[in-house]
């Protein structure tokens, strides 16, 4: 019977990623000075379970890199090695190196060989102590030079092991033996098949093998003697110190030493990883069946447990109404009505339960940022601290991975041209360290991010001037604050002055607000010269259900997001302005607002209000703009569950969606910043 | 025998089911494969600034479908929907993917098994009449049955701009 491995694959790359998010989140808090043993232990069994996992499904050329890294997580662990900097960026970027990996194999595409070859290098050379290379790309020579070197340094064993054909009926067991010799250190296996016969000649009870064993580390070699005391007898051996034969290999030709560093990672002979590359092209053909990007979601057990519950106390009162309703009679009324309660009651926690289960933290995309910001001060040269706030707070695991790219987006602007150089910034009379805040909070139905940084902030005089340059705004336009804020929002604007890699290049606020927006919601910005910006995401908790108020136009019943409405009111004629005869606009302390009315917009014949005074206005706000919405009647509010209109029709101007009301009839949702466009148009 | 269309001598002895319905007095058929179910008419809610020939969405068990009347799609006079009126549920495939569409009817009628050789090809109509949405023509029992192609014919993304926003 054969198990087919693949699909327990989407479970090990979710794993691994997994894995890979805790160690590098624990390698960015290691501290240099004082390094916690259980750091590292958390670090070390990330990788460990990585390694087996990849070993497990075959994926050599994991396994064997993170057997590297795992090494020199050991001697960490041990303290047999002192935690670095420099260290700690090398394992940093093995840990980008298997994630490129981990997802090559995923999506079924190649791995990068030539980067993985350099991260291993790079381990190695970490692990060998010898911190001589500066650049991963240094020449093929001088990697073969320092390949030398560090085999000088090396400590431990080369092993010669040629059985005898009868070893296996003496009941002794290489691959048990080996397994000792891998307690001791870190143990390299090279089989010669040479001496096998043809398959016809072959006797099982027979060993034809023999081996060639590389034992890193410091070991005894009384104690690798000790494993072998029980074959002495049956095979041919020799332990020959490896330092000693890594000097007489130094001594080889220079051409021998070119040809070894083709291959940079000694000590793993070209069969074999050629071999490992065989077998990784090979899993890879086998899951090509498995399904692609099926998305998952991991689920705490105790909620589950909860719905298990609810679904049983559900099936209860449906069984209990069934029999209510079975001889029903009309002194039965109130054991009907209770029932009917209950239902109501149960129903309302299944659905509460069910969109917990979509709930995720923030910190899943939090998580990614210490790493980002580490990066980018090193590359700017900038002192930053990172500072996250309400990493519990839980979102809808879709606004989980959408918000997630113009979050970095937001987070790079801040590091890059928020915060200034330490120099500028003591010269301002700051601290030398610019903080960088990731805020997240609930507030109403409405998920709020912000990004605070304590940077040079905007400089609104610079803005309009950038904007009348590239046309964006007429030359002697007045513009309020917020007006000014909203400019950095549009396409084409950016006003850092250099253009650097990490951003500038002025595509980038528009495409984050467009995202935004895609998702419900909205972005604004404030800024302080001198004492920093803030950019504030405001998004709906979930993108499922939305509380609702429904409004009659005619016969129509529309919904309008409860989130979005400010008030509603009576206008009386007095309050109404109209604007060459045309635009309407109604005064509400103050402000003039304009007056979208809803039955022309959606061609109600049915209208009963053509008067603004028979009607109601809704006051709404969607997008920084207000307006009066002109609608017959408010009816009631409710939660409504939002249906896509598109996944059978299209999408359609001013609706953002479609609900079903109590009675089954449809409804649908206005879009309250897409009905202005309307209007205007 | 023409070799072109879906028309082949392989597929000689192969049959169809067509669904057939009547609008005004035409018959028309659509494969029975892509009917999902017949209900009667009931009214819906307006998808309004769309074209007139849609009605409007309909709740189908928790999926909002859109309704879709053929005679107003086809230039026909409209009638009072009547309770013999009937829609259609159509799944219609198309480069975006499967939508379900309901279409107005004004009755179905049968359901024919049709062999591949008996369906003739649709007769050039001249401009007046757009012929990409027909699949062939049938006859049965002396009338004509003109078989649509419901794939090509309710393609959401075409409706906008055929026949001008009501």
């Amino acid at each position: 019977m054969s198990i087919d491995m693949a699909q327990f694959h989407q479970v090990f790359f979710e794993e691994s990623f997994e894995g890979l998010d805790i160690m590098e989140s624990g390698l960015l808090n290691l501290d240099m000075g004082d390094v916690d043993a259980e750091d590292i232990n958390t670090i070390f069994r990330a990788a460990h379970s990585i390694k087996g996992g990849s070993g497990t499904f075959g994926f050599t050329a994991v396994s064997d890199f993170t057997h590297i890294l795992e090494t020199l997580l050991d001697e960490m662990r041990d303290g047999r090695r002192k935690v670095t900097q420099p260290a700690v960026n090398v394992l940093l970027g093995s840990v980008d190196c298997l994630r490129e990996m981990l997802t090559a194999i995923q999506n079924e595409s190649a791995v990068d060989n030539a980067s993985v070859a350099e991260h291993k290098l790079a381990l190695e050379i970490e692990l060998k102590g010898g911190a001589l290379l500066t650049s991963p790309h240094a020449e093929p020579a001088a990697i073969a030079k320092i390949n030398t070197a560090i085999s000088l340094n090396e400590q431990g064993w080369a092993i010669t092991f040629c059985p005898h054909v009868d070893l296996l009926k003496t009941g002794n067991d290489p691959v048990r033996m080996f397994r000792e010799l891998s307690t001791l250190g870190e143990l390299e296996i090279i089989v010669d098949l040479r001496g096998l016969p043809d398959f016809y000649d072959y006797n099982p009870e027979e060993c034809h093998l023999s081996w060639q064993l590389n034992l890193l580390g410091q070991v005894n070699i009384e104690a690798i003697e000790d494993i072998f005391d029980w074959v002495e007898g049956n095979c041919d051996m020799s332990i020959q110190s490896l330092a000693d034969k890594a000097a007489k290999v130094a001594q080889l030709s220079a051409v021998d030493l070119v040809d070894d560093s083709v291959n940079p990672d000694e000590g793993v002979s070209p069969a074999i990883q050629l071999a490992a590359v065989e077998t990784a092209k090979s899993t890879k053909e086998e899951s090509k069946a498995a399904a692609k990007g099926s998305s998952s979601i991991r689920v705490d057990t105790s909620k589950i447990d909860t719905l298990i519950n609810m679904v049983g106390e559900l099936v209860i009162t449906q069984s209990m109404l069934s029999l209510v309703g079975e001889h029903f009679e009309l002194g039965k009324l109130d054991q009907l009505k209770s029932g009917l309660a209950q239902l109501e009651r149960h129903t309302r926690e299944l659905q509460e339960s069910v969109m917990n289960i979509r709930m995720l933290p923030i910190s899943f995309v939090f998580s990614r940022f210490p790493r980002l910001t580490h990066d980018l001060s090193t590359k700017l040269g900038k002192k930053i601290e990172l500072k996250l706030v309400g990493e519990n707070t839980e979102v809808d695991k879709t606004v989980v991975e959408l918000i997630s790219d113009p979050l970095v987006h937001l987070v790079r602007n801040s590091l890059d041209h928020g915060i200034e150089m330490p120099a500028d910034r003591i010269a301002a009379g700051k601290p030398e360290m610019g903080t960088v805040t990731l805020e997240a909070y609930h507030r109403g139905g409405n998920i709020v991010i912000e990004v605070r940084d304590d940077g040079k902030g905007l400089d609104k005089h610079k803005l309009k001037t950038k904007a009348i340059e590239k046309g964006l705004i007429e030359k002697d336009a007045i513009l309020t604050d917020k007006q000014i804020f909203e400019l950095i929002f549009m396409p084409g604007f950016s006003t850092a002055e250099q253009v650097t890699d990490v951003s500038g290049r002025g595509v980038g606020m528009d495409v984050v607000r467009r995202n935004i927006q895609a998702l419900g919601g909205n972005i604004e910005l404030i800024s302080e010269l001198g004492k920093g910006s803030t950019i504030a995401i405001h998004l709906p908790l979930t993108l499922a259900i939305l509380d609702g108020q429904s409004v009659a136009v005619g016969d129509e019943t529309f919904i309008v997001p409860l989130g979005s409405i400010i008030e509603s009111i009576n206008v009386t004629d007095k309050m109404v302005n109209r604007v060459a005869g045309k635009g309407e606009t109604f005064r509400l302390r103050g402000d003039y607002l304009p007056i979208v009315r809803m039955h022309e917009i959606f061609d109600v014949k049915s209208a009963k209000a053509e008067k603004l005074t028979d009607g109601l206005m809704v006051v709404v706000e969607g997008q920084g703009t207000r307006y009066g919405l002109f609608v017959d009647d408010l009816l009631g509010q409710q939660q409504v569950v939002i249906k896509s209109l598109e996944a059978n029709y299209r999408r359609v101007e001013g609706v953002s969606g479609a609900t079903i009301l109590g009675d089954g009839s449809v409804a649908l949702i206005l879009d309250i910043p897409g009905l202005v466009r309307l209007s205007n148009q | 025998m023409t070799n072109d269309n879906q028309v082949s001598v392989l597929d000689d002895k192969k049959a169809e089911q067509y669904l057939t319905f009547q609008l005004a007095d035409e018959s028309y058929g659509v494969e029975i494969l892509k009917v999902q179910e017949i209900r009667g008419w009931e009214p819906v809610r307006d998808i309004p600034n769309t074209p007139r020939f849609i009605k409007g969405a309909l709740n189908l068990r928790g999926a909002i479908v859109p309704v879709v009347d053929l005679r107003e799609r086809f230039g026909m006079p409209v009638v009072e929907y009547t309770p013999i009126t009937v829609v259609i549920v159509l799944c219609v495939n198309n480069e975006d993917g499967a939508h379900i569409i309901g279409v107005v009817a004004d009755t179905v009628s049968d359901v024919l098994d049709i062999k591949l050789s008996d369906i003739k090809k649709s007769p050039d109509l001249g401009a007046k009449i757009d012929t990409r949405y027909m699949r062939g023509m049938y006859v049965y029992k002396q009338r004509m049955v003109m078989l649509l192609d419901a794939d090509k014919l309710l393609n959401p993304a075409e409706f906008e701009g055929l026949g001008k926003v009501a």
